[in-house]
């Protein structure tokens, strides 16, 4: 493990790089529907190393973390239709109402632990999910129309689809990074060290539940943040954005790209939903094949596709 | 007062119907560790076997216990073919697996019997309301629920409590390594308790199908209700579920019912609906917020059962 050129490194590398260039090729083909399904998968990533912060460094496993990306588009929607168009207001917004949620929510959530804890963080979407459906002068269960993206003045036009996609990539790079620097800093390694063994971090001083509350509206944020990408991106908000079974997906995405690995989530929402894509295209009992497909990845490849790659490259 | 007793008998009747799914959910989560969210695909499938098997026989009693054989089986495969490679996994692997499963059983409900809901007809002896207590008439159907699922609970509580099998279940919730030690074919025992679950699952599913429409999805509310009522109940203690559900159909019934009327007399009648419809949907998810957060471990800690 040594050398820096190993599967893993090589995958996470190619994918980078094919991020990048991926509007370049559909520039060159005309083919615009891979650009926008890889926008949606952009803002996906972003929201699933979210939850992996919390999730895989963590080792709070929240079944709830749909309800920031509703949050985080509800504020763009709602904003828009009170006449602000002004990214600069509606992004704030968005970011800071996802951090006071977490905040209150992994307060209370944080007192229990285990199953429980997936149940309770559940539990607290499923109310936000049910305030939105009752937002009756937003649309209520039909959802709200967006009728213009979040206007950045001059600076980026995100109705220009390649702006938009590299303002959603720049996200998910400075999300990745900026999990990267936490991971590896001081309050990382104590979270990390509380999913290792909470009793021992006690034992040494460490107040556990004030980092794990800090990591929780980290992760919170950042996820919000994706919410209001997904808004702009459908441009469209409704409570559907937050129903548990898209919280589901999330972890999903997750765990099969590799819990607690920085590039994993990425791989995983790729793999997810390009699979979604091609599946659905070729029948329509898509989740007939892609069911049974997850039962098999719990199975046998531990540690999501991330692991199954670095176990090759220990060969 | 008579429409209260009305929505106070149908309160009752759900919650029961509730603790047939948190029953079996609790059973197979206190005994094997194991978070089953394809528990909800299992009623669903019940419903489905019996508005099936009871448009093939032409009767309404055959059609059901069928249904109910049927949901058994289907149970009992589910564990040998994938669930029981799981028992030893964390929480995740088991929620993401089975998360898999509700994927495929939506899919494989809408290849066999179509997008559209089926419908489960009553026999007429079952349609004609029954006087309870003077000018107060209620659905047969729906007494026949409580009697039904009353009487399911009671025989639960003695093969529990009281013969051997149950002793084991009981001993297994408190320690699988030892009773195992002890020369006790465990694995055979969970494949016992899943199929129970299971037949528990199905049976509420069928009972509930000629009142709804049964149709796709239909499993996944009510599961995460069955998980709230386990979660608030104490896991593994079917006492607590059984309390707990009583609880969250009750409140769930009565808030849908009055809440409306209540939040009127403070509203305006058209914020009061859509507040109050909003309101009665969160309540449950509110009370079990409160449970967790006063008593982080339930009701009834299943240390205490």
């Amino acid at each position: 493990m040594n050398s820096t050129i190993n599967a893993r490194n090589v995958v996470v590398a190619l994918t980078a790089l094919g991020l990048l260039l991926l509007p370049v090729y559909s520039g060159l083909t005309g083919d615009i529907f891979i650009l926008t399904l890889f926008t949606r998968i952009i803002i996906f990533a972003l929201a699933a190393a979210s939850l992996n912060l919390i999730m895989g460094y963590g080792g709070m496993m929240s079944f709830g973390h749909a309800a920031y990306l509703g949050i985080g588009g509800y504020a763009v929607g709602i904003l828009a239709h009170e006449g602000v168009g002004s990214g600069f207001i509606q992004w704030p917004v968005a970011v800071i109402v996802s951090a006071l949620y977490a905040l209150v929510i992994g307060a209370l959530s944080l007192r229990t632990r285990g199953v429980y804890f997936i149940m309770i963080t559940l539990a607290f979407a499923q109310m936000a999910y049910y305030i939105a459906s009752g937002l009756s002068r937003y649309g209520g269960d039909d959802g709200l129309t967006i009728d213009k993206r979040s206007n950045f003045g001059g600076i980026i036009d995100l109705s220009n689809r390649v702006q938009f996609y590299y303002l959603c990539l720049a996200c998910l790079f400075g999300g990745i990074y900026l999990i990267w620097r936490i991971v590896n800093s001081r309050f990382g390694m104590v979270v990390q060290g509380l999913r290792a063994n909470e009793q021992r971090m006690q034992a040494i001083g460490i107040h556990a539940n004030y980092y794990k509350l800090i990591c929780f509206v980290i992760s919170g944020t950042i996820c919000g943040l994706a919410g209001a990408l997904l808004a702009n991106n459908t441009d469209f908000i409704s409570p559907a954005t937050m129903y548990w079974t898209r919280s589901g997906d999330l972890m999903v995405m997750v765990i099969a790209g590799g819990m607690g690995s920085l590039f994993g989530p990425v791989i995983g929402t790729i793999v997810f939903l390009v699979l979604e894509e091609l599946l659905s295209q070729f029948t329509e009992y898509w989740a007939l094949i892609m069911g049974p497909l997850l039962v098999l990845i719990v199975l046998f490849a531990r540690g999501g596709l991330m692991g199954v790659l670095g176990r090759l490259s220990r060969g | 007062m008579l429409v209260f007793v009305e929505q106070s008998l149908n309160g009752l009747q759900f919650g029961l119907l509730l603790f047939l799914l948190a029953a079996g959910l609790t059973l197979v989560f206190g005994i094997m560790d194991f978070v089953n969210l394809a528990h909800g695909s299992l009623y669903m499938m019940g419903a489905y076997f019996a508005a099936t098997f009871v448009a093939w026989t032409n009767g309404f009693l055959p059609g059901i216990l069928l249904a109910l054989c049927a949901t058994l089986l289907l149970g009992v495969a589910l564990e040998l073919v994938a669930l029981r490679h799981l028992y030893g996994r964390n929480h995740l692997d088991q929620v993401l697996a089975t998360f898999g499963l509700i994927m495929f059983f939506n899919d494989a409900v809408r290849l066999i019997w179509g997008p559209a809901g089926l419908s489960l007809p009553l026999p007429a002896w079952l349609t004609v309301p029954v006087q309870i207590v003077p000018d107060v008439f209620y659905p047969t159907y729906r007494l026949l629920i409580i009697v039904t699922t009353l009487a399911v609970a009671a025989v639960l509580y003695v093969v529990v409590m009281r013969t051997r099998i149950g002793m084991l279940i009981r001993a297994g919730a408190s320690n699988r390594e030892m009773i195992g030690a002890l020369g006790v074919n465990i694995q055979l025992l969970f494949t016992l308790v899943f199929g129970l679950g299971a037949a528990l699952a199905g049976l509420a599913g069928l009972m509930q199908a000629p009142i709804i429409t049964v149709q796709i999805g239909m499993g996944e509310n009510i599961l995460i209700l069955a998980f709230v009522i386990i979660v608030i109940g104490g896991i593994g203690s079917i006492r607590g579920a059984f309390m707990a559900a009583i609880f969250v159909g009750m409140i769930d019934t009565l808030g849908r019912a009055f809440l409306p009327d209540l939040m009127r007399t403070v509203l305006s009648s058209n914020t009061a609906s859509t507040a109050a419809s909003a309101l009665s949907s969160m309540l449950i998810y509110l009370l079990m917020a409160i449970v967790l957060v006063v008593r982080p471990e339930g009701l009834v800690p299943a240390a205490k059962r």
